[in-house]
């Protein structure tokens, strides 16, 4: 019965050594774990496996920033948000960073008081319907019945879309993917629509996945990436940096595999001020000088978390396309280290 | 008469015929079934529809359930052994089983602790539950609530003792100063706990839960059914003492109080337990202090409590206003003041009535508790919704999954309902 | 008896405050308000650092921008251009919907499964037990969802109506069940129906009438005129005459399948149909143990009394049985309807659109404006309960036993 008190005392405990510290950076080290916000669920993005370890897209972001300050990529508590909850979880400190496929977004931006650091995914929203109804475009959809999975930018666009070409359908708004996907498959609607690539997540777990097609259209821009607290421009930096240096690793060919050699014996200057041989940029991020080396060996650059997670060898087989690095055609961007 | 009757019959039987047995129809299990199934025409044909629905609903369940597949990998693999047939995947439940049970967090190799915790609380619950157990082992279910915390949450040990330590110190305070006066002895009681704990939180060495004896783990590790249990059983548990709190409250002559409890009361009776975990969820984070975040475990704990302590106000409300005024008045005439009058005469009486409506209110807070699976806490149903049906195995195995889920609730609330029948049966005896 | 003396007059000293009992009272409350008003101050206070810090404020002007979400089904107009007030409106239109209809078929299946468990018939009270047992003790959002997944398992889906071979067909060619829904034909309103209406309405009044009239006649003769055939003819005539008179003016729309969906007729959404269902079935079973526990409540010598009297078995339960069964049934038949309304918030569990996915859904999500939300929400719920409790003491007044 006396839990919660105890609880609670241990709260105000908590609270009376954390209250000095005055930036999430020093709050985060203080407290020797990450809290990382993800999502209750998205095989491919950040979904507990059968052991309940966390596996995905978004969670190797947060593992890449737990090993980068904290020298330890399981030094994260991760917390499942719902597409309600995350906003509050992340402004009122329960969660030092949220990645989970947020859409960078105007109103989120600047209304709601939050730093989106990067894009760690181009995504859009599509379309999936049966084969057997013949559909070869969305413009053909008028007066289908559309189940959307709510708590996203999803109904918005989907509004839009429907909208800006004239034609009619009827909204069914689910809440989690697993009852969406029932309804889709039982045929109680025609289409389904969220984010390309959580189509194409959906779609690898069903029993054909070969009768299901992705529409072509692709309506609306869906830059995901991690998002922290409006002001806190510390934190905001260590986490930005953090997902630069994956992306820029890859672009420099530095693999988990080969980090430590390459920082022992490298040539070329950039590498080198990436991992901290040459220069001190770990200082300036109030970190030490292997920060990035940690962050790239904790789960490889930004290609390998791609291929180990939702790339083309894995069930959900998204390839590239978009997030590509700039260098081969994709928009996948960092600044330079330096 | 009966001389010259006697005279004109041949043969009179001495010994008795043994009785002849019942016409078929008139006995045995024919007619039983023309007493209650077919009484009358319209009786009839209510068994014979009753009997079609019950065959509508077994048909299709029955060898959906007898042919089902209980060793599978996968939804894939258990439609392969099943090559078309109608079957069920019970392979879920056992490849789930402890994320079922425990959530997907909570570490295998401690398992133990929370089945452990379970079984003690059986202990724990039994001498409150039935009256004839010996009133010794309320001192266990006393030292239950500090057990359990110790066992689930782990961590360092100081914790629960500290804990246990505090409230034992409160309670002897409140025993010294009682006899007083009631007020000096409860708040002072309050406030000596507060103390000790004050203390005896500065004395806890920095780290002691790292290298405890038993591995700490964090609230939002735990859920699947255990979480359902520990919300019903932790609200329910404290909302009582505050449920008789705001019932008496509501039942003051000073009207401050009164107006705090009838709205405090009404409030939370008039919005959907789902709107108080949308505040627990998003809203009451910004009511604690900066800089402090109260995990969201606690955060459901409170609103949770808040929501039964107020229907359990009004069952309580009702139980002293069952009771005749006279017991009012007889306590008064004594000179009692009104603590002692509370304590002693009105409260047990009215407590004694209260409880089939109590065990009510629990039965549905602890259904209530699925609702958490709302607001991404992993209970039962969060977890079936949330990981597992999201999973590439599992992805499809939806009836097996509910009904599981459907089953376990059943069986814990027909249990408890079944129990509360019995206690109005033995409290009605009492009473005649 | 002791000698009665005027008290002695006391001036007032402090530590009366705490001792005497006539103002200790006044103390304890100082006390309240105090702790009160700390708390409440600690709280906002908190509240406004926490915003402040968050750099958010409360504000309700979003309710006036446009929602940009469309909404499937709408009582009132609605596209995705309205505001978010609107939409909220929608919610609330639905949320009363659906309550509203859960009351009702909640009513009748507890009605009946209550009678029906008293039952002499060992089969069928048994099976009424079980269905009471299994509904009481299994949570309503385990029920929802359970029903949501059977209605989308089960019934087909539109494109099996199509083609040649259909495997699926209307019902009388009127009726369409789909799993997105049930499709039922609209009546389509010619010119001169409004006559057939106003003779309708005319004969409903006409039949009120005449049962009064009846009522009256025999209590003040003791004639008894027939009540059943004339109440159906004053019904079911004139109505019927008017119809053909005026050239058969009503007309049907009726459901057919074109494109994705059945087109025309009137759609009744699939998460309202399982919502009102999962309602209905859950609170029934509660509902019929409140009969059941009513009707029990009514003494038999009640029944053997109006016996003895000769009142034939059905006038026994109108006249006798039911008005006392009623005064214990209703109380709690009010707060089963208050928990329909409440619990007709875990529509968010099957996508229909009432307040608590609207407002509390999607426009919290699109706004990130939680606490005005969650706030908005809780004051319509609250306002909605207050109301019912209104009504139910309104009724527990007038059928208090009256003690002469």
């Amino acid at each position: 019965m006396k839990k919660s008190v105890i609880l609670g005392a241990l709260t105000v405990a908590g609270l009376s050594a954390g209250a000095a510290a005055a930036g999430t950076l020093d709050d985060v080290k203080a407290r020797g774990k990450l809290n990382c916000g993800v999502t209750t669920g998205l095989v491919g993005f950040a979904a507990p496996d059968a052991n309940g370890e966390w596996k995905g897209f978004d969670v190797a972001v947060c593992r890449a920033i737990a090993a980068a300050v904290l020298n330890d990529p399981t030094a994260v508590e991760f917390v499942p948000t719902t597409g309600k909850t995350r906003f509050t979880a992340l402004a009122s400190g329960e969660i030092d960073v949220l990645a989970r496929n947020t859409t960078w977004t105007f109103s989120r931006d600047v209304d709601l008081k939050f730093t989106f650091v990067g894009v760690n995914y181009y995504d859009g929203q599509g379309f999936m319907v049966p084969k057997a109804l013949g559909v070869s475009s969305a413009k053909d959809l008028d007066g289908a019945t559309v189940c959307i999975q709510t708590g996203t930018t999803t109904e918005l666009n989907l509004a839009d879309f429907f909208r800006a070409n004239n034609i009619s359908y009827e909204p069914v708004p689910i809440e989690t993917n697993a009852e969406a996907q029932q309804q889709y498959l039982a045929g109680a609607c025609d289409v389904y629509t969220t984010d390309a690539s959580g189509l194409a997540a959906t779609r690898a777990t069903f029993e054909a996945p070969g009768d299901h097609v992705l529409l072509p259209e692709i309506i609306s821009k869906e830059p995901l990436g991690p998002l922290v607290r409006h002001g806190d421009d510390e934190w905001g930096d260590v986490v930005r940096w953090t997902l630069n240096a994956l992306i820029t690793a890859e672009e420099l060919g530095v693999t988990s595999a080969n980090v430590n050699e390459m920082a022992a014996n490298t040539g070329n200057p950039e590498v080198a001020r990436l991992l901290g041989t040459e220069g001190t940029l770990g200082d300036m991020l109030g970190l030490d000088a292997e920060w990035s080396k940690r962050a790239i060996a904790a789960g490889g650059n930004y290609g390998e978390v791609f291929a180990k997670n939702i790339g083309e060898e894995t069930p959900i087989g998204l390839a590239r396309g978009l997030n590509a690095q700039w260098t081969d055609g994709g928009l996948i961007y960092s600044p330079p280290f330096r | 008469m009966s001389d010259t009757h006697a005279q004109t019959v041949a043969f009179v039987r001495e010994t008795e015929i043994p009785e002849a047995a019942p016409p078929y129809a008139a006995t045995g299990p024919v007619k039983w079934m023309r007493e209650n199934l077919f009484a009358t025409p319209a009786n009839a044909l209510l068994t014979v529809v009753a009997a079609y629905a019950i065959y509508l609903i077994l048909a299709p369940t029955l060898p959906w359930i007898l042919n089902g597949v209980w060793t599978a990998n996968s939804l894939a693999e258990c439609r392969e052994i099943l090559q078309g047939a109608t079957g069920a995947c019970f392979a879920v439940l056992t490849e789930r089983w402890p994320q079922l049970l425990f959530g997907f967090k909570y570490p295998s190799e401690l398992y133990w602790r929370p089945s452990l915790a379970f079984v003690l609380l059986f202990v724990a619950v039994a001498p409150v539950l039935f009256f004839d157990l010996p009133r010794k082992l309320l001192i266990f279910t006393g030292l239950f609530p500090f057990i359990a915390y110790y066992l689930i949450w782990g961590g360092t040990i100081f914790v629960p003792i500290l804990a246990l330590v505090g409230c034992l110190g409160g309670y002897a305070v409140y025993q010294r100063f009682v006899t007083g006066s009631f007020a000096a002895g409860f708040f002072g009681g309050i406030a000596a706990a507060l103390l000790i704990w004050y203390i005896g939180g500065l004395l806890i060495p920095d780290g002691a839960s790292e290298n405890a004896m038993l591995t700490p783990v964090p609230s939002r590790d735990l859920g699947g059914f255990m979480l359902n249990m520990m919300l019903g059983v932790t609200c329910v548990s404290l909302s009582i003492p505050i449920g008789i709190a705001l019932a008496l409250g509501r039942q003051s002559s000073m009207p401050l109080i009164k107006v705090v409890c009838v709205v405090f009361i009404e409030f939370i009776r008039g919005v959907p337990l789902i709107t108080l975990l949308f505040v627990a969820s998003v809203m009451l984070s910004y009511f604690f202090p900066p800089e402090s975040t109260v995990d969201l475990f606690l955060r459901v704990v409170i609103m949770i409590t808040m929501f039964s302590a107020a229907y359990i106000a009004e069952v309580i409300r009702g139980g002293l206003a069952a009771l005749p005024k006279g017991q009012y008045e007889a306590a008064d005439s004594l000179g009692l003041d009104y603590p002692q009058a509370m304590r002693l005469i009105i409260l047990p009486q009215a407590l004694k009535i209260s409880i089939p409506g109590i065990v009510n209110v629990a039965v549905g807070l602890f259904k209530d508790t699925v609702l958490v699976s709302v607001i991404s806490m992993f209970d039962l149903l969060g977890m079936i919704r949330g990981p597992i049906l999201a999973s590439t195995e599992w992805n499809g195995v939806y009836w097996e999954l509910l009904g599981f889920a459907s089953l376990l609730f059943f069986v814990v609330c027909y249990g408890i309902s079944q129990y509360s029948q019995w206690l109005e049966r033995r409290l009605a005896t009492d009473h005649r | 008896m002791t000698t009665l003396t005027d008290p002695p007059r006391e001036s007032f000293r402090l530590s009366m405050l705490i001792n005497d009992t006539r103002y200790r009272s006044l103390t304890f409350q100082a006390i309240a308000l105090l702790v009160l008003i700390i708390a409440f101050a600690y709280l906002t206070n908190n509240l406004l650092t926490n915003l402040a810090a968050a750099g958010l404020n409360i504000a309700y002007d979003f309710l006036g921008s446009p929602a940009g979400y469309d909404i499937n089904q709408t009582l009132v107009e609605y596209d995705s251009q309205s505001t978010h007030a609107r939409a909220a409106v929608v919610g609330i239109l639905n949320t009363l919907l659906v309550a509203f209809l859960a009351c009702i078929t909640a009513t009748v299946f507890g009605v009946i499964a209550g009678v029906l468990r008293l039952s002499n018939n060992w089969l069928v009270s048994k099976l009424m037990a079980f269905y009471v047992e299994i509904f009481r003790n299994i949570p309503v959002l385990i029920w929802i969802i359970i029903i949501f997944t059977i209605m989308t398992a089960v019934l087909p889906g539109p494109r099996e109506f199509r083609g040649d071979n259909p495997t699926s067909t209307m019902l009388l060619d009127l009726f369409a069940f789909t799993n997105r829904g049930i499709y039922i034909p609209a009546p389509v309103w010619g010119p001169g129906s409004m006559v057939v209406v106003a003779t309708f309405i005319a004969s409903v009044i006409g039949v009120i009438a005449y049962r009064r009239y009846a009522t009256n006649l025999l209590y003040a003769t003791g004639r008894l005129l027939p009540m059943g055939w004339p109440s159906l003819a004053i019904f079911f005539v004139p109505t019927i005459l008017m119809f053909y008179i005026m050239g058969r003016p009503i007309g049907l729309d009726v459901p057919e399948l074109r494109g994705f969906n059945f087109q025309g007729g009137i759609k009744v959404g699939g998460p309202l149909i399982a919502l009102w269902f999962a309602l209905s079935v859950y609170t029934g079973a509660f509902i019929a143990e409140n009969v059941r526990a009513g009707i029990q409540a009514v003494s038999k010598g009640q029944t053997e009394a109006a016996s003895a009297l000769g009142l034939r078995p059905g006038r026994v339960m109108n006249l006798v049985v039911l008005p006392q069964a009623l005064r214990v049934i209703i109380p709690p038949l009010i707060s089963q309807y208050l928990n329909i309304t409440k619990n007709s918030s875990l529509a968010i569990a099957v996508g229909y659109a009432d307040i608590t996915a609207t407002l509390g859904g999607i426009t919290l999500n699109q706004t990130g404006r939680a606490i005005e939300c969650v706030l908005l929400l809780m004051l319509f719920y609250l306002t909605i309960s207050l109301s019912i409790s209104a009504i139910m003491n309104v009724y527990n007044n007038s059928v208090k036993l009256k003690e002469r």
